[in-house]
């Protein structure tokens, strides 16, 4: 990253998380995985979309988060939920339509939004076993729309997966149909350190749509495994403001456990 | 029936509905029987080598670790788990050596706290073989297609990628819409054991916050140990009969065990004791930190009591109560651990 030339009021994943929760729209759900997509959503909660419909895995439905949850099972997603119920409740809801939005971290992805979270290297003895899909194929099956947000390089946006763990686009636009998922638009946004990316309708490969302040497309393409689409129009991904970074430091991750790494 | 695609994953745990109701029909009492037990004698009669394992609650949320450490203390081999969600509960058992064999579906990570070293180093060095890749919703589906005596149950996930191809899955074109669907076979595990807050003397049990999927885990398995903070009076049971998660009739045995969740977090009542995990983190890195470990906690303790002892005793189980009511800030000694 030696040619972004980042504002030193925030962090890289101050910026991520910031830019990530300006996707989550009031009014809508959303089926958050740990890590990245914690922060982004209590901060959106907190912001523009105080009635974004949180839903856990383990089941708490509905929660106006107080701190950060270790675990999105744990009981710090209950606090002031509406429901606390069980896994098979929240995704049958899910499968049978009710999240708008599944939103992911990644360690690898590739040009369609497919997502590796299972090996490194060869399954049967790999470099580095990950912990497999977790919720994240049942969430990116379910959703309407997925959100991915990760950190990008060469090595985590790879031309071929050592693993598809969960579903993008699969092998093209018709792929997910052909496949029998689950109606709905797929990989919808990807948010790095450096870019946001969609996905171009014909081909669905992921294509350019804003940088962040500071980057230019070439330290994109350069971090990247395989070569990204690049639109006419590219406007500049919005910087967290002010009271974005009070939240994210004091009120949402005090101990600095996402946004401090 | 044209079947679409088939997964190559060992299928783990999978009977013939009708020979599982033979089984129940032989072997599960349907009386008021007082299950109550030690954990030792529940393990040792309940747990044996070789046995398809399953713990109950989120992996680092209300585990039953005393029957969890006993599986241990009694030297348990060949196990084969599910790795539902598991993250603490699974990397203990990985590391320790009990485990040969693991359907994986969220399974070698401690969530924020970063990836498991112990568990990944098993599977690394080729001692523990995954044999099988699922989903968090694939596997509660499972243990609900066994929950309610089916062969398999459909479900829209998995489609399209490698954790089919690597899972014990099947894909038919669905008779109704013509549609691929994916089909999940039913899972009874040997064994389980799930910690909760409350139960009886007979096993009907209380839960306060998420069950999880213990609802569908509890009615599936063959043999299940409960273990509870507090063993409660069955009027407590009969006066409130919509709060009953698990009815006696699924269960072997109850055992009381307070703060039986340490370190992991028991929702509504006790916070996880993040130094102690930090330690385990930070020891399980090696072989020998794994064998430190289980010297100074498991083997040279005779139960939980004496090892709540050794944790901290009533001051530090008092602190993570407060942290869990957040009048206390929790901390985080793991954040800048390399891994």
């Amino acid at each position: 990253m030696s040619s972004t030339a980042r504002d030193s009021r925030y962090s890289p994943t101050e910026l991520l998380a910031s830019v990530a929760a300006g996707f989550l729209e009031d009014g809508r759900s959303v089926f958050v995985g740990t890590g990245l997509p914690l922060i982004a959503a209590m901060l959106a909660q907190r912001t523009h979309a105080p009635g974004l419909l949180i839903v856990f895995e383990a089941g708490a439905f509905g929660p106006q988060l107080r701190q950060l949850p270790i675990s999105v099972g744990d009981s710090r997603t209950l606090h002031r939920a509406v429901a606390a119920s069980s896994m098979h409740d929240v995704m049958s809801l899910s499968q049978a339509g009710y999240v708008d939005y599944g939103f992911l971290g990644a360690a690898q992805m590739d040009s369609r939004g497919n997502i590796n979270t299972t090996v490194i290297g060869d399954h049967a003895l790999p470099k580095v076993r990950l912990p497999g899909s977790g919720g994240a194929n049942d969430v990116a099956s379910f959703a309407h729309r997925t959100l991915i947000i990760m950190r990008q390089s060469e090595r985590s946006f790879v031309g071929k997966l050592d693993f598809l763990t969960t579903p993008g686009h699969l092998d093209g636009p018709d792929g997910r149909r052909q496949a029998g998922l689950p109606a709905g638009d797929g990989p919808f946004r990807v948010v790095t350190q450096l870019a946001v990316y969609d996905f171009e309708p014909t081909s669905k490969r992921l294509r350019l749509f804003s940088l962040h302040p500071g980057v230019d497309v070439a330290s994109v393409q350069k971090n990247s495994g395989f070569s990204i689409l690049v639109p006419d129009h590219l406007p500049v991904s919005p910087a967290p403001t002010d009271a974005q970074l009070r939240l994210l430091r004091e009120v949402i991750d005090p101990a600095g456990i996402v946004i401090g790494k | 029936m044209k079947v679409l695609q088939e997964g190559g994953g060992k299928l783990l745990g999978w009977r013939d509905p009708d020979e599982q109701r033979a089984w129940v029909h032989e072997n599960k009492t349907r009386e008021l029987v007082d299950k109550r037990c030690t954990v030792a004698e529940a393990v040792s009669r309940f747990v044996k080598d070789g046995d398809y394992l399953a713990s109950g609650g989120f992996g680092h949320v209300r585990v039953g670790m005393a029957v969890l450490y006993e599986i241990i203390r009694q030297r348990r081999r060949h196990l084969k788990l599910a790795g539902k969600t598991a993250v603490h509960d699974a990397d203990l058992l990985m590391a320790s050596g009990c485990v040969d064999e693991v359907e994986a579906a969220y399974t070698f990570g401690h969530e924020l706290r970063g990836l498991s070293p112990g568990s990944r180093r098993m599977v690394q060095t080729g001692r523990v073989k995954v044999v099988a890749e699922i989903s968090n919703a694939g596997y509660q589906w499972r243990f609900l297609a066994g929950m309610m005596g089916l062969p398999f149950i459909p479900a829209r996930n998995l489609l399209g990628t490698d954790t089919l191809r690597h899972s014990s899955a099947k894909v038919i074109e669905d008779p109704f819409s013509g549609k691929p669907i994916c089909l999940l076979p039913a899972a009874y595990p040997d064994a389980a054991f799930i910690h909760v807050q409350r139960a009886d003397k007979f096993g009907n049990c209380q839960i306060d916050g998420s069950v999880v999927e213990d609802l569908e885990l509890s009615r599936c398995a063959r043999r299940l140990i409960i273990t509870a903070e507090k063993i409660v009076d069955e009027e407590v049971i009969r006066a409130q009969p919509d709060r009953t998660a698990i009815p006696y009739v699924v269960v072997d045995a109850v055992c009381e065990v307070p703060f039986g969740s340490h370190p992991c977090q028991m929702p509504l009542d006790y916070f996880y004791d993040e130094e102690h995990i930090a330690e385990w983190l930070s020891l399980s890195r090696s072989d020998q930190g794994v064998a430190e470990y289980l010297d100074k906690y498991v083997f040279s303790t005779p139960d939980f009591g004496a090892y709540l002892a050794k944790v901290g005793g009533d001051a530090q189980l008092e602190k993570l109560r407060r942290i869990e009511r957040y009048e206390e800030p929790m901390v985080a000694p793991w954040r800048n651990a390399e891994r």
